[in-house]
């Protein structure tokens, strides 16, 4: 019982989008298939606005622009992981 | 930001002719020009521009719905159409499905907060379903105006 709950782990980190776009249309496309490959449920959160990070119609009502501060949200088996791939596509500036 | 903001309704195209991407794209880029919103020299390398971006990943974001979309000079402000194709076009989309809905923008190379806030609107408003349904259904131009107005004072979305 204990052990089943030590592994549902919330992990949640802020990143800053760097690209002078903005997170546009690409780059949400980009992060979506990336959060995908996780089976941990994802959020962005920017401003108090809270939206899911597997779709990208969600991730285009945030108009994250450049400078924005986000914070990635994951829960699920591999939350850590998943918010450490997130952060770093969007440190990396979605370079593919 | 709302539609009547970068929407030019008089290049609105409520039944496309087109049955592909480029000519879908041709034709919208077209609309604009009738409308004076862009310069017609620069017909060709806006066409180019958007047909590349396509290439990187295309703007079929599901739905049945499809923002193809450039900067380019000849753009004075952010300024776009809307173009409804009933049997739908092959677009590649990232869900796979055929797109029914184009929102073709072109934005002035410095100004990329303006077109983050039209994705912005366009996405949040074209998650309601009615709202979808009814624009694929629209067949005239003042159905479609009529619709993007009825958008603007949130009459969709709750």
């Amino acid at each position: 019982m204990m052990a089943k709950q030590m592994a549902e782990t919330i992990w949640s980190q802020p990143a800053t989008i760097k690209c002078s776009e903005g997170l546009h249309a690409r780059p949400a496309d980009q992060f979506v298939r990336l959060a995908k490959r996780f089976q941990s449920a994802i959020e962005i959160e920017l401003d108090g606005k809270l939206v899911d990070g597997k779709s990208i119609w969600s991730i285009l009502t945030l108009a994250a622009a450049e400078g924005s501060e986000l914070t990635i949200c994951a829960s699920g088996d591999d939350a850590e992981e998943a918010v450490e791939a997130l952060i770093e596509l969007i440190e990396s500036d979605f370079v593919e | 930001m709302k539609f009547a903001d970068f929407i030019c309704y008089e290049a609105i195209r409520p039944e496309l002719a087109a049955n592909d991407k480029e000519d879908v794209i041709n034709e919208l880029v077209a609309s604009l020009i009738d409308a004076g919103e862009i310069k017609a020299d620069d017909k060709k390398s806006i066409v180019q521009a958007i047909l590349k971006r396509e290439e990187l990943g295309s703007t079929g974001i599901g739905r049945g719905v499809a923002v193809p979309h450039t900067k380019h000079p000849s753009a004075e402000q952010l300024t776009g159409t809307v173009g409804v194709s009933a049997e739908g076009v092959d677009f590649n989309s990232l869900d796979g499905g055929k797109v029914q809905l184009f929102f073709l923008l072109v934005s002035p190379p410095d100004l990329p907060q303006d077109h983050l806030r039209a994705l912005e609107n366009i996405s949040r408003q074209l998650r309601d379903d009615m709202f979808c349904r009814f624009l694929r259904q629209a067949k005239s131009l003042d159905d479609i105006q009529q619709l993007l107005k009825e958008a603007d004072n949130n009459q969709f979305v709750s």
